[in-house]
């Protein structure tokens, strides 16, 4: 193996170009920064705040409360951020949370015994396979018949809460039914169930994304689509199966959602989560433009947002103005991230001496803009 | 092996306006806008097959009154669609709008400062937008999210709860009606709405501005080649939406009489619907103002309809509204199809 | 480059228009980019009332040239006169309202829009400040005709053939009144009458007084409508001509230049040329074509063989490997790989069929320019396995050692991203890229441009060594001497037709293959 380390490693152990220099350069450096700053700035407010006690064997306390709320909108979020590595963007994941939930909990009230076990697995079972059945279809409309993802994914969005509302029958459904309520609810090992379940599968799938070679073709299509094709990859099963593994993240978040409160709300369940989960990519640093993804990175981001509704009632702030946090958040990474700003920033370290090999883009050169007749 | 006059030109029209009956073909650009009218025209025919009363005046003046904000959200987003862009704040905006309004009543500036100023705010947010886009090169998708989010953490910053409006002068506005033939009544909301409009079709059609915003849909480098200037368009048509965010959500402060926080969710997807159904194309360059007007009466009709029916829940709206979208959306993508 | 070769403007004409005063004077320009200088010291000047066609290769600078004169790119050094006035412009903008107008190859209108908007965007007449619709018509009416175009000026312009939307961008540029006009490959995608409906315009604007700038690639073209051109070669102005006083193989050897480096050791061309062709082809396409890319072919490459494609720009090479390789579809003639009919549709049919092909164009075809060099290099490999049986990490390192050291990919790092290698060794990244997937035929569509050197002597070597080994390999260069060097047999290209074929031997040299280009296979 050589021994100079990749980018994502370069945080470490990178010893000539000074450590604290290599560290800002990494790309969880700003996140992570933000995160410890939200943090901060919540402990300043309650000094109590990053305390954890045991009651009645569960942990409590206001980071456990992060991370079991931030449970659906990983999932969400970590489809998400496939799908956008591939250029496109799911906006119908909030409805899907609300399909899936509404029709989980339609069938567990309509079954005769809502506490059996075979009834809770049935449910989820069906709730999984129609999120996946949506994230499919999504999938068709974009890699089979063109359609831009934006508004392929805004019909399902559109439609979605009619459907879970068809489901529901208007209703707001609510059931009893201990095992169910385990999913959102319960604690293992006096970790919420919520939490476990959600960091599994993103572990597992991050894992599976860099054992297959899923990750690299995605990524492929998504930095340069046409040189991947004539590379001989599939982009449109690559493109299908991302928006299908949304689908299928989404229903299980809706799952989660719907089993915390025991309620499935066609209308609220999951609003905006497809917002929530965009911005979380953002912040982690994966470009809306596709190509390079960073799971890490959306870990990090939905972290920070969820920190960040916790700040804004720890402080004494309605959780109502929470929206006008998350507008700054955004507009200042999307700033610091924008071509304007990182052009300004490549200026200044070429100005430091080290002449990059690369052609800035606004003045190419002669040579790659002669194109042969087509 | 292609001749060079590919479209004959038939008997030079005196005119010189576009006219659609000289050729036999109908110019492609009106398919789409065709579509949503015979869409309109069937389910008016449905409606009145099914129901009684339901081709009366009343059915017709309210389709106009309930969705006045929808035409202004409408209009504005058409301009922004046309570039290629997107604005998901004008549901935020329209709420910002609102509780302004209504805050700024019950502290008792009179509606004549009121009134102008709300509209600024939405200009202003607009303006905020565009510098994101145009200066920074922020995708259209998150600058206006972040207006999004923006406007509606301002709302609730300015008031969580619901403000009644009981301003005389807005009151009086909001009721002001007038008789325009027959049974037929305009009231405030709908004039304004018509105006606005008027004004956006003339503003595409017969300015600069205009042309340059379709010109941008058509090719942004074509555009810059030609010597348009691009960027103070690309700026101006998130301002125009800004505004008639700002103004649809005076116009929904008349209609409900209050200022509301909470208004206006997801009011951007339905703007966005609207314009989609009324035949402009999301990768800009095609459609038209008339179109949009027609996709909100669109929707309307659909929500009257269901609501008729009486025994067909409310949800279908949005079932439908999306089947709808997906028809037109695959139809449209075939024409593109078609075309290359 | 030499004093002999720009002797045809040494002594100042005397006769006809060149006694008016230029309207454009372009003297000493220079442009850098980093790493390249793309034009240097060149001068141009243009007539009223003359074609003058602007001559050059690939990366000769034409280009950067008409993009200095328009304002697009800044200029280093150099003065511009337009009208005998210095002038530097800042955008496309200023120089439309100076006068200077440009159709560019890709016709740079709205297809949304009618034939009546796209002419007058902009200078639309008015009426109380409202744009007089009537009137706009009636003057692009009148501007269609004055082009002899009869069009429905109120007809979408994407209903319209490419032909007519480019004499539509030539009624635009002549609504400003312009006194220079810059053709950009007007005619890349037009055929033989559109062409000549084109020339018939450009010759009446011409004798209305406006100076034409003309690039294209089709030398009948340029002979047929020019009156004097200049030719660039690498950023260097090597004369100006009156079309009339030059041959085309003293055209063709003039743009083509001399290959300054000399390879002592590669010897192969006169070793292997007879023995491998015997015996079935490997690939067999007859009467292949595409409509609007290449007139129908014949080739054929045997195991062991490198044929080279000859030709200049334009002339079809690309579009024939395009459609060996699948990335285009052909839509007449058949393949046969091994005897075997094979219908490509898709790049992968291509691959699965062991044929590998490296686009010319590097950067927006081959790089994946944010993936390592690792990743680029297995990628290929990688599609073929599809995504779920990801190539175990022990056989990616060893494959990727295995082409680092083969084919001195520097810096020898795998986990550097190839956006940060040089021009040389991404196509070294991606060469490797396709020799890991066992290609039985390698396409190289212009391996060595834009290279240094040092990598360009070592792409060749590998090229030879590959066919000595039994692969067959279709070589493409805009380098004839490169092609002549490496090749068996040589197909000659001129204007998206094969025109000639010879077999290679030591009798061969890069003047019969100019000659062939130039007389379009009749020697």
């Amino acid at each position: 193996m050589p021994t100079s380390p990749t980018p994502a490693a370069a945080g470490h152990a990178h010893g000539e170009s000074g450590g604290l220099g290599a560290v800002a350069r990494h790309h969880l450096f700003w996140p992570v920064l933000a995160l410890v700053a939200l943090l901060a700035v919540n402990t300043a407010v309650r000094p109590g705040f990053l305390s954890v006690s045991i009651l009645d064997d569960h942990l409590f306390g206001s980071p456990i409360d992060i991370l079991r709320n931030c449970a659906p909108l990983m999932l969400v979020a970590l489809g998400m951020s496939l799908v956008i590595a591939t250029r496109g963007i799911d906006l119908s994941v909030g409805a899907v949370v609300a399909i899936s939930g509404a029709v989980a909990l339609t069938f567990i009230a309509g079954a005769p015994d809502p506490a059996s076990p075979t009834t809770v697995f049935l449910a989820i079972g069906m709730a999984l396979v129609l999120g996946l059945v949506l994230g499919v279809w999504n999938g068709f409309l974009v890699s089979v018949l063109g359609i831009q993802p934006i508004i392929a994914t805004l019909i399902l969005m559109t439609a979605g809460r009619g459907v879970a509302m068809l489901i529901t029958e208007g209703q707001i459904t609510t059931v009893t039914s201990a095992p169910f309520k385990t999913l959102g609810a319960g604690y293992w090992l006096g970790l919420p169930v919520a939490t476990l379940v959600a960091f599994g599968v993103f572990g597992l799938v991050a894992l599976l994304v860099r054992r297959t070679a899923l990750g690299m073709l995605v990524e492929s299509v998504g930095i340069n689509p046409s040189a991947s094709r004539l590379a001989g990859v599939r982009a449109r099963t690559i493109v299908w199966t991302v928006f299908a593994l949304s689908g299928l993240f989404s229903g299980l978040a809706g799952l989660i959602l719907s089993s915390n409160v025991m309620a499935a709300d066609a209308n609220n369940a999951g609003l905006f989560i497809e917002l929530d989960a965009i911005l979380a990519v953002v912040i982690g640093g994966t470009s809306l433009a596709g190509g390079k993804f960073s799971l890490s990175g959306t870990f990090v981001g939905v972290l920070i947002i969820a920190t960040l509704s916790l700040t804004v009632t720890n402080v004494g702030i309605s959780p109502l103005v929470t929206p006008l946090f998350k507008a700054l958040v955004v507009a200042a990474v999307t700033l610091l991230q924008s071509p304007v700003m990182r052009r300004k920033l490549a200026e200044r370290t070429r100005r430091r001496g080290r002449t990059a090999p690369v052609v800035p883009s606004d003045k190419p050169a002669d040579v790659s803009t002669d194109k042969v007749v087509a | 092996m292609t001749t060079l006059a590919s479209s004959r030109r038939g008997a030079p029209s005196p005119d010189g306006l576009p006219s659609v009956g000289r050729r036999l073909r109908l110019d492609r650009r009106y398919l789409p806008v065709v579509g949503t009218l015979v869409v309109f025209a069937l389910l008016l025919v449905v409606g009145g097959a099914r129901y009684d009363n339901f081709l009366s005046v009343g059915v017709i003046a309210n389709l106009f009154i309930n969705n006045a904000f929808l035409i202004v959200l409408a209009v504005g987003m058409t301009f922004v669609i046309l570039t290629g862009g997107i604005d998901l704040s004008v549901g935020s905006v329209l709420a910002l709008s609102g509780v302004t309004a209504a805050y700024l009543l019950r502290a008792g500036v009179p509606a004549g400062v009121v009134i102008p100023l709300v509209v600024l705010v939405g200009s202003l947010i607009g303006l905020l937008v565009g510098a994101m886009v145009h200066v920074f090169e922020v995708q259209p998708f998150i600058a206006t999210l972040a207006a999004m989010f923006f406007a509606r953490g301002l709302c609730f910053l300015i008031a969580p709860e619901s403000i009644p409006i009981d301003d005389e002068t807005f009151v009086a506005l909001a009721s002001w009606d007038t008789w325009a033939g027959g049974q037929w009544r305009l009231t405030s909301s709908v004039m304004i709405a018509l105006a606005v409009v008027a004004v956006a079709f003339y503003l595409l059609h017969y300015t600069q501005f205009g042309r340059t915003v379709y010109a941008i849909g058509g090719g942004e480098q074509s555009a810059r080649l030609m010597g348009l200037p691009v960027a103070r368009t690309k700026v101006l048509v998130y301002v125009i939406s800004g505004t008639c965010a700002g103004l649809g959500g005076l116009l929904f402060a008349m209609f409900s009489r209050s200022g509301y926080s909470l208004t206006g969710v997801g009011m951007e997807l339905d703007a966005i619907a609207a314009v989609v159904i009324g035949g402009t194309l999301l990768t800009g360059g095609t459609g038209f103002v008339l179109g949009s007007v027609l996709g909100v009466l669109v929707l309307g009709l659909i929500q009257t309809i269901v609501t008729f029916e009486g025994t067909l829940s409310s949800w279908w709206t949005k079932i439908v509204i999306g089947a709808l979208l997906l028809v037109f959306v695959v139809l449209q993508r075939l024409l593109a199809l078609r075309r290359s | 480059m030499t004093s002999s070769e720009a002797g045809a403007t040494g002594s100042p004409p005397s006769d006809g228009v060149e006694d008016a005063r230029p309207v454009v004077e372009m003297t000493g320009i220079s442009i850098e980019f980093p790493g390249v200088k793309a034009l240097d010291g060149v001068d141009l000047r243009l007539l009223p009332g003359e074609v003058h066609a602007l001559m050059g290769e690939n990366g000769a600078g034409k280009s950067t040239l008409i993009k200095a004169l328009t304002g697009v790119y800044g200029i280093d050094s150099g003065e511009i006169l337009v009208d005998g006035e210095p002038h530097r412009f800042s955008g496309p903008g200023e120089a439309q309202a100076a006068g200077i107008a440009t159709v560019y190859q890709e016709v740079n209108l709205c297809e949304n829009l009618t034939v009546a908007e796209n002419i007058m965007l902009g200078n639309e007449p008015r009426r109380l400040g409202a744009i007089d619709w009537p009137r706009t018509r009636r003057r692009a009416a009148e501007h269609l005709a004055t082009m002899g175009l009869d069009i429905d000026p109120a007809s979408s312009l994407g209903s319209h053939s490419i032909a007519v939307q480019q004499l539509v961008a030539i009624s635009r540029a002549m609504v400003v009144d312009a006194k220079v006009l810059i053709l950009d490959e007007p005619t890349s995608s037009l055929d033989a009458d559109e062409v000549a409906r084109l020339f018939s315009v450009v010759r009446r604007l011409r004798d209305q007084g406006v100076a034409i700038l003309f690039v294209s690639h089709f030398l009948e073209q340029v002979f047929e409508l020019s009156d004097r051109m200049t030719v660039l070669r690498n950023g260097v102005r090597v004369g100006e001509y009156r079309t009339s006083e030059l041959t085309r193989t003293e055209l063709v050897s003039r743009m083509i230049g001399r290959s300054m480096e000399v390879l002592e050791d590669l010897e192969v061309r006169t070793e292997h040329a007879v023995a491998t062709t015997q015996g079935a082809p490997f690939v067999q396409a007859v009467g292949l074509g595409r409509r609007g890319a290449v007139q129908a072919f014949d080739l054929d490459v045997h195991e062991g063989e490198v044929v080279g494609l000859a030709g200049l720009l334009g002339s079809g090479r690309t579009e024939v490997a395009r459609l060996l390789a699948g990335a285009d579809r052909a839509d007449t003639g058949t393949l046969r790989v091994r005897g075997a009919l094979a219908r490509l549709r898709n790049p992968r049919a291509a691959i699965s069929r062991k044929i590998a092909f490296s686009s010319e164009d590097r950067k927006a075809e081959g790089v994946v320019a944010d993936l390592t060099v690792r990743e680029n290099i297995v990628l290929g490999l990688q599609a073929e396995r599809g995504w779920l049986r990801r190539l175990p990490d022990r056989q990616v390192d060893e494959i990727v050692q295995r082409y680092v050291e083969a084919l001195n990919i520097r810096p020898a790092n795998p986990d550097a991203l190839l956006r940060n290698l040089s021009g040389g060794n991404q196509q070294k990244v991606l060469l490797a890229r396709w020799l890991a997937t066992a290609p039985e035929l390698l396409i190289l569509d212009e391996p060595t441009r834009g290279i240094d050197v040092g990598a360009k002597a070592e792409i060749q070597r590998l090229v030879s060594d590959l066919a000595s080994r039994g692969m067959a390999v279709l070589f493409i260069s805009a380098e004839l001497e490169e092609v002549v060097r490496l090749s068996h047999r040589i197909a000659v290209m001129r204007d998206r037709q094969k025109v000639a074929e010879l077999t290679n031997t030591d009798t061969v040299g890069v003047d019969d293959v100019v000659e062939l280009i130039a007389s379009g296979g009749k020697r």
